[in-house]
C-alpha cells in the first residue's frame, strides 16, 4: 500500500475496530424506526399507490443512516485525532492534500454504504423491496455519502472541541435529515414547507434514492442528481481548500 | 550540504496581550546550519522559541519568513521529500488509542510509502525494549513506554535525520539511559541528530555542537567542548541553613540547600566564605568544581537577560 491507501485503511480500521457501536448501533436505530413508524403507521398513511408504506420508509432510513454515518466518521476522527494529539503522525508525514482528502472521505463513503447495506438487509427481512433503477441507487448512494464524508471532514477541521461537532450534528444534520422526505412525501406538506424542503439538498438525495428503488419520486430524479452533483462538487472543493490551506492544522 | 538548515528564519505571532495588531516573535530570523552526522543541541528556557524551530522545520508550523530544509529538500516546496528524510519525536506524550503497537508502527511506515517494514520494526521493538509489548494497545502502556513508541514511530521510515523534541521529560534513569544509548548508536551509523532539552548534562555528554536560544534568537553557538572552555570560571558550592544577604544571593545560584557561586580566583573563593561567615552561616560540603554547560547556560542567559522580542505592529 502506497501513502493514501496506508491512511484510508487505517480510517476503515478504525471504525471496524468498534463495528458495534459504528454499523450495528446505527443499523439498529433504523429497524427501530421502521419497526415502530411501520407498524403505527402502516395501515393509515399510503404515499405511492403500489408502494407499501413500511417499503417507502426503507430507502429514506437507509439513506439517513448512510448519511449521518458517513459525516461522523470523517468529523469523529479528526476532532478526535486533533483533541488527542495524534494527528501530529499524520502531519508529520509526505501526504498531500489529495491524499487526506481521499483516504478521509474514502473511508467515510465506506461506512456510509455499509450501514446503508446494512439497514436494507436487515430491512428485506420485514418487506420485500424492488429495485427499478439499480444504477440510480448507487449513484445516490455514493454521492450522499461522499458528500456527507466531506461535510463531517469540514467539520472535523473547523470543530475545537466535541461540543462544537455535536452543535453541528444536532442542530445541522440532524434536522436536515429528518426533514427530508424520510417518513413523508414532501407532497403531504402544506405548500410552504414543500417549498423549504426543496432548498434542502438531502430532500434530493433521499428522494432519488426512492427513485431508485420504485421508480417513482417526488421530483424529477435527474434534477436531484443535479442538486447532490452540485452540492457535492461545492463542499468537495470547500474540503480540498481547507486542506490545502491548512486549516486549523498547520498553523 | 547540510542536513538541516534555517536560513534567516523567522515566525510571528499575534500577541495575545498586547494592543491589538501588535505581533510576538518567536523566533526572530535564525540562521542555522546542522552538518550531515552531526549530534546538534538546541537549548534555551521555555518560550525560546526551540519547539517553534522545530515545528518550522517539521511543516506544523509555517514560517513567516526564511526557508528551512532538510538535506536540500525546501520543507515547504518540497515538502514530501523533506519529510521522508525526517523523523520527528513530539515532545507531548501522544498515542491513537486505536491500535497496538505493531499496527501502529506499520501504519506509520505505510504513511511513507515503505512496504515490508516488518525487520526493521522488529528491530526498532527489540532495540527499545517493546518487542514484549508488540501487542499491546497504546492505552495500556506507562508513560515511558509511549515515548520509546513515539521514538519508534519516528525512526520507522529510516529517516536520515532525527529530531527528538525533548525526549527524556518526565521519563525515568534508566529509560534515559536505554534511549541514549540507543540514540547514540543511530548517530555513529551516520544519522543527524537534533535534540532539544533541559536536562543540560544531558546535552552536555551527547551533543557535539550546541546552540542557544533566548528570545527567538540565537545568543549562543559553539562546540560544545567550545562553550565549557570559554566559561572562565570553576564553581564554588556548598551548603547552608539559612538565607543569604539578597547582595550575596544575587551572585550566587541557589537550589534549596545548595549555594553555588563563580569563582574565577582563589582570592574569589575566600571573598564568598567570607561574606557567608559574616552573614552568621557556616558552610558545609564546600567544594570547587568546573564550571558545566548549566553554568554556561545561566551565564548566558544571564547576559541576554534585557533581549525582548515583541515588536508592535510589525507585519508577518
Amino acid at each position: 500500500m502506497n501513502g493514501w491507501q496506508t491512511l484510508l485503511y487505517k480510517e476503515i480500521l478504525r471504525f471496524w475496530k468498534v463495528a458495534f457501536q459504528t454499523i450495528a448501533g446505527p443499523v439498529l436505530t433504523a429497524m427501530l424506526y421502521l419497526l415502530i413508524f411501520g407498524h403505527a403507521l402502516e395501515d393509515h398513511v399510503k404515499v405511492y399507490d403500489q408502494v407499501s408504506y413500511t417499503a417507502f420508509l426503507v430507502p429514506g432510513l437507509a439513506m439517513m443512516s448512510l448519511l449521518q454515518n458517513a459525516f461522523a466518521n470523517s468529523s469523529s476522527s479528526l476532532i478526535m485525532s486533533k483533541v488527542m494529539g495524534n494527528l501530529v503522525f499524520i502531519l508529520l508525514t509526505p501526504l498531500s492534500y489529495w491524499h487526506w482528502f481521499v483516504a478521509y472521505v474514502g473511508a467515510a463513503v465506506v461506512r456510509g454504504l455499509v450501514v446503508g447495506l446494512g439497514v436494507y438487509a436487515v430491512a428485506a427481512f420485514f418487506t420485500p423491496i424492488s429495485f427499478a433503477q439499480p444504477v440510480f441507487i448507487v449513484v445516490f448512494a455514493v454521492l450522499g455519502a461522499a458528500m456527507m464524508g466531506t461535510l463531517g471532514l469540514i467539520a472535523g477541521l473547523w470543530a475545537e472541541k466535541f461540543d462544537q461537532l455535536a452543535a453541528f450534528q444536532n442542530f445541522v444534520v440532524m434536522p436536515m435529515t429528518f426533514l427530508s422526505g424520510v417518513f413523508y412525501s414532501i407532497h403531504s406538506l402544506p405548500a410552504f414547507w414543500q417549498t423549504v424542503s426543496h432548498c434542502n439538498p438531502f430532500f434530493y438525495m433521499i428522494d432519488g434514492l426512492r427513485y431508485g428503488f420504485f421508480g417513482v419520486s417526488d421530483v424529477s430524479p435527474w434534477l436531484s442528481l443535479a442538486v447532490v452533483g452540485g452540492s457535492t462538487l461545492l463542499v468537495f472543493a470547500i474540503g480540498l481548500h481547507l486542506l490545502r490551506i491548512g486549516y486549523k492544522i498547520r498553523s | 550540504m547540510p542536513a538541516i538548515s534555517f536560513q534567516s528564519i523567522s515566525k510571528s505571532y499575534t500577541s495575545p496581550k498586547g494592543p491589538a495588531g501588535s505581533t510576538f516573535l518567536a523566533v526572530d530570523h535564525v540562521s542555522l546550519d546542522i552538518e550531515e552526522g552531526e549530534f546538534f543541541g538546541l537549548l534555551g528556557p521555555n518560550g525560546a522559541g526551540k519547539t517553534t524551530m522545530i515545528s518550522m522545520l517539521a511543516g506544523l508550523t509555517r514560517p513567516s519568513g526564511g526557508s528551512v530544509s532538510v538535506l536540500g529538500s525546501d520543507v515547504q516546496r518540497d515538502y514530501a521529500q523533506a519529510r521522508r528524510k525526517l523523523g520527528v519525536v513530539p515532545q507531548e506524550l501522544v498515542f491513537d488509542p486505536f491500535f497496538n503497537i505493531r499496527e501502529a508502527l506499520r501504519i506509520q511506515s505505510g504513511y511513507f510509502g515503505v512496504r515490508n517494514n516488518g525487520l526493521w520494526i522488529d528491530e526498532l521493538l527489540e532495540s527499545l525494549g517493546l518487542a514484549d509489548k508488540a501487542q499491546a494497545n497504546m492505552r495500556q502502556l506507562s508513560g515511558g513506554m509511549k515515548r520509546r513508541f513515539l521514538v519508534a514511530q519516528a525512526l520507522v521510515h529510516k529517516p536520515p535525520v532525527i529530531v527528538l523534541d525533548e525526549p527524556t521529560a518526565g521519563v525515568d534513569v534508566e529509560l534515559r539511559q536505554t534511549l541514549w544509548q540507543f540514540i547514540a548508536k543511530l548517530n555513529q551509523q551516520g544519522h543527524t541528530v537534533l535534540l532539544t532539552t533541559h536536562y543540560l548534562e544531558e546535552a552536555e555528554a551527547l551533543c557535539g555542537r550546541i546552540a542557544m536560544l533566548k528570545s527567538g534568537r540565537i545568543v549562543a553557538l559553539d562546540h560544545t567542548s567550545e562553550l565549557l572552555k570559554a566559561a572562565s570560571s570553576n564553581v564554588l558550592r556548598f551548603k547552608v541553613d539559612g538565607h543569604l544577604p539578597p547582595e550575596l544571593a544575587a551572585q550566587a545560584r541557589v537550589t534549596g540547600r545548595i549555594v553555588q557561586f563563580p569563582a574565577k580566583e582563589a582570592v574569589d573563593i575566600e571573598r564568598y566564605l567570607a561574606a557567608v561567615r559574616q552573614a552568621g552561616l557556616l558552610a558545609e560540603d564546600v567544594e570547587i568544581r568546573k564550571a558545566d554547560l548549566e553554568d554556561v547556560f545561566l551565564d548566558v542567559m544571564q547576559k541576554h537577560a534585557g533581549s525582548q522580542a515583541t515588536s508592535q505592529g510589525a507585519a508577518a
